[in-house]
């Protein structure tokens, strides 16, 4: 019986028989990406919902209906403006019409996107309706890549946070737990190595590490289609990388606290900016620039940009090479300081 | 105030015997309490020597520096003739067998799991199979710890120590909050592993059971042992073997109960009185009398033999589970 093994085996039993950890592990991201891409999921472009303003007996009215239902790309309705005005506040068209003498009024919000779109569509419409030649012509392609939707954008995010969420707390719990129950102290009773202990947590999270990935990666390919563009020997590295760097990080939050409450704390305290700031739902480049070289140094952005550049854009490892650096850096220092300051009663 | 210890039949002569076990001098301070006050002690190989004391007597903070898990903050520590500061210290904790009075081990996994985690790190000892034997919990072997009753769990403790086959097993309160059905079993434990011929440390805060289990015992209180010996040895100090325990409608002055004939001890706890004497033929008549003529009534009266808590209450004037 090797220790190394059996401690290993612990780890993974333990693990196993803790139905809320696997759930939190393995169903909550796949769930997490069901309905983020459900919610998010590009469509054939949606129609221009337009709504003219006026009495539809009026023959100026009428005409204006018939030129917009030419254009597949605009839906409209005659409506009287009162509810004109509650539908524009509602979101629910993206402008207003108003045939004004021989002339037409546009009432829209410039600040949202479809609704100037809409003016730029109904423009073009008229315009062409009422004699209007093109001076060029301009010819179209149009394509529709995977790998450019959001949830496309969101998996290599989900991935890296939850790495960042197991590893802090499968070993920041864990740790501590048994901390807490005496079983270090009962451990540094035995000739147990003390560095095979660390070193188990290690071993499972390398069993669970790829599990973890390989769930939300398939479950995203069988449902949106989800595919990887670099090679899967990077990801794997990533993977690896990422996985270890927050395992070092959940020993360095394990390494003292004897309470739950205290390491729950000390976890969410370094888990919570990571969450917000490094890019998993939307890209961190939104932040303003003056915070950009801290979001920079996180671990997490770091490992988000990486997964993205393998998986979306198929990046070789060493073109962010700034990034697996960052990695390598947390990874290091955390482990060493937390060897060094770790307790064990 | 230290009982010596005298040389009957009993006591293992220091002479003959092996010292397993040996610290001189230890001093642990913590924050605002000093835990252990300047505490000798020497365990001869073979013997099953009890620490016992009130809660908060020093017992645990005292093992833990002998199993080299505390550091103490003056002291010589040496067992199985060795030293904690040594290099070898795993080589000596092959050698060791602890149960640590708060463990709880994880509450997920099974028993014969545990055990053969315990055993994997232990170069050499015995099979599972011989273990779960020993602490009887064959029927429990696949059950998670979690599901088993607080004996069966102090049973897969001791278990644990015993894993890797020691020459020194430590015991800390293995019996605490155990109804008596299971401190019998474990007791059970206990001389199967001395027959072996193995040398145990054990504290308890139990009489019963250090006047069972062991071989010599040290009473020990506020960091200090204050009564070293067999437990027999320890009881006739007392110079006594008798107890009187009564209580009255009226109260008694203590000086008019001392002076009664065959008396050695008065303790007195609000409306209880003990009386520790050496005829009871002699004591009981003049206790009675005496009690008339103070016109005052009895309201119980019991006697007993003398135990190892009337010494320790002898000792400090406390009961020991009083703190
Ligand atoms: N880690 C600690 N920090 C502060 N005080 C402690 C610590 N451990 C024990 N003590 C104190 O030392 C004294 C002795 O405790 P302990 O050795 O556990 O006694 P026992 O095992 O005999 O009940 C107690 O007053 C206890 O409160
Ligand atoms: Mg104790």
């Amino acid at each position: 019986m090797n220790p190394l093994i059996e401690l290993t085996l612990t780890r993974v039993r333990e693990f196993l028989r803790e139905r809320e950890a696997v759930f939190w592990v393995f169903i909550f991201p796949v769930l997490m990406t069901f309905a983020l891409g459900i919610a998010f999921r590009n469509t054939a472009p949606d129609k221009t919902f337009v709504a003219i303003e006026g009495d539809a007996s009026n023959p100026r009215v009428s005409e204006l209906a018939n030129f917009l239902a030419h254009s597949p790309e605009i839906s409209s309705s005659v409506v009287t403006p009162d509810e004109a005005a509650r539908s524009l506040r509602s979101g629910k068209i993206a402008i207003v019409i108003q045939p004004n003498g021989d002339s037409y009024s546009l009432r829209f919000d410039p600040t949202r996107p479809e609704s100037r779109t809409a003016r730029l569509i109904v423009d073009d419409v008229l315009q062409r309706a009422r004699g209007r030649n093109d001076v060029v012509q301009i010819g179209e392609q149009r394509i529709t890549e995977t790998g450019a939707r959001y949830v496309d954008f969101l998996v290599p995010g989900l991935i890296g946070m939850n790495l960042m969420g197991s590893g802090l707390w499968g070993l920041g719990f864990t740790i501590v737990i048994a901390r807490s129950r005496k079983i270090l102290k009962r451990f540094a009773a035995t000739p147990m190595r003390r560095s095979h202990y660390l070193l188990s947590f290690m071993l499972s999270r390398l069993v669970f590490l790829f599990l973890e990935v390989a769930a939300v990666v398939l479950f995203a390919w069988l449902a949106f289609g989800f595919t990887v563009r670099g090679s899967w020997l990077t990801v794997f590295l990533i993977t690896l990388l990422g996985g270890f760097t927050f395992s070092g990080i959940g020993l360095l939050v394990a390494a003292r606290p004897t309470t739950i409450e205290g390491v729950s704390g000390l976890m969410n305290f370094i888990m919570l900016p990571m969450w917000l700031l490094s890019g998993t739902f939307f890209s961190s480049e939104r932040f303003p620039s003056v915070l950009q070289p801290f979001i920079k140094a996180l671990p997490l952005t770091a490992l988000n940009t990486l997964l993205r550049a393998v998986m979306n854009e198929g990046a070789p490892l060493w073109t962010n090479w700034m990034h697996v650096a960052i990695l390598l850096g947390w990874l290091l220092v955390s482990f060493v300081v937390a060897l060094k300051i770790f307790k064990w009663q | 105030m230290a009982t010596q210890t005298s040389s009957t039949e009993q006591s293992v002569s220091p002479a003959t015997q092996r010292v397993a076990l040996r610290c001189e001098g230890l001093v642990k301070r913590f924050a605002d309490v000093t835990a252990v006050n300047g505490l000798d002690l020497e365990v001869f190989a073979g013997e099953c020597f009890g620490l016992l004391g009130p809660n908060g007597a020093g017992k645990t903070t005292t093992v833990e520096i002998l199993e080299g898990l505390t550091p103490a903050d003056e002291g010589k520590v040496e067992l199985l003739g060795q030293q904690w500061n040594s290099n070898d210290e795993r080589a000596l904790r092959e050698r060791i067998g602890v149960q640590l009075q708060e463990t709880q081990l994880a509450e997920k996994v099974t028993v014969i799991e545990t055990l053969r985690l315990f055993r994997s790190f232990y170069k050499r000892g015995h099979s599972i199979d011989e273990v779960i034997q020993t602490v009887a919990l064959e029927e429990k072997r696949d059950a998670r710890v979690g599901k088993l009753s607080g004996g069966q769990k102090q049973r897969l403790a001791v278990a644990c120590a015993l894993v890797g086959d020691p020459e020194l097993l430590f015991l800390d309160e293995p019996t605490t909050g155990l109804d008596p059905q299971a401190r019998l079993s474990l007791w059970d434990v206990v001389d199967k592993f001395r027959k072996g011929g193995g040398t145990i440390l054990l504290t308890t805060h139990y009489m019963e059971e250090a006047t069972r289990l062991c071989d010599r015992v040290a009473i020990m209180d506020h960091g200090k042992i204050i009564a070293l010996g067999t437990p027999l040895e320890l009881i006739e100090s007392l110079g006594a073997d008798q107890i009187i325990e009564f209580r009255v409608t009226s109260p008694i002055p203590e000086g008019a109960l001392t002076g009664l004939p065959a008396v050695t001890h008065l303790h007195r706890r609000g409306e209880d009185y003990s009386l520790t004497v050496r005829e009871m033929g002699v004591a009981l008549p003049a206790l009675l009398a005496e009690i008339k003529r103070r016109q005052s009534e009895l309201v119980s009266l019991t006697t007993h033999e003398a135990t190892l808590e009337d010494v320790f209450v002898s000792l400090t004037g406390r009961m020991l589970r009083e703190t």
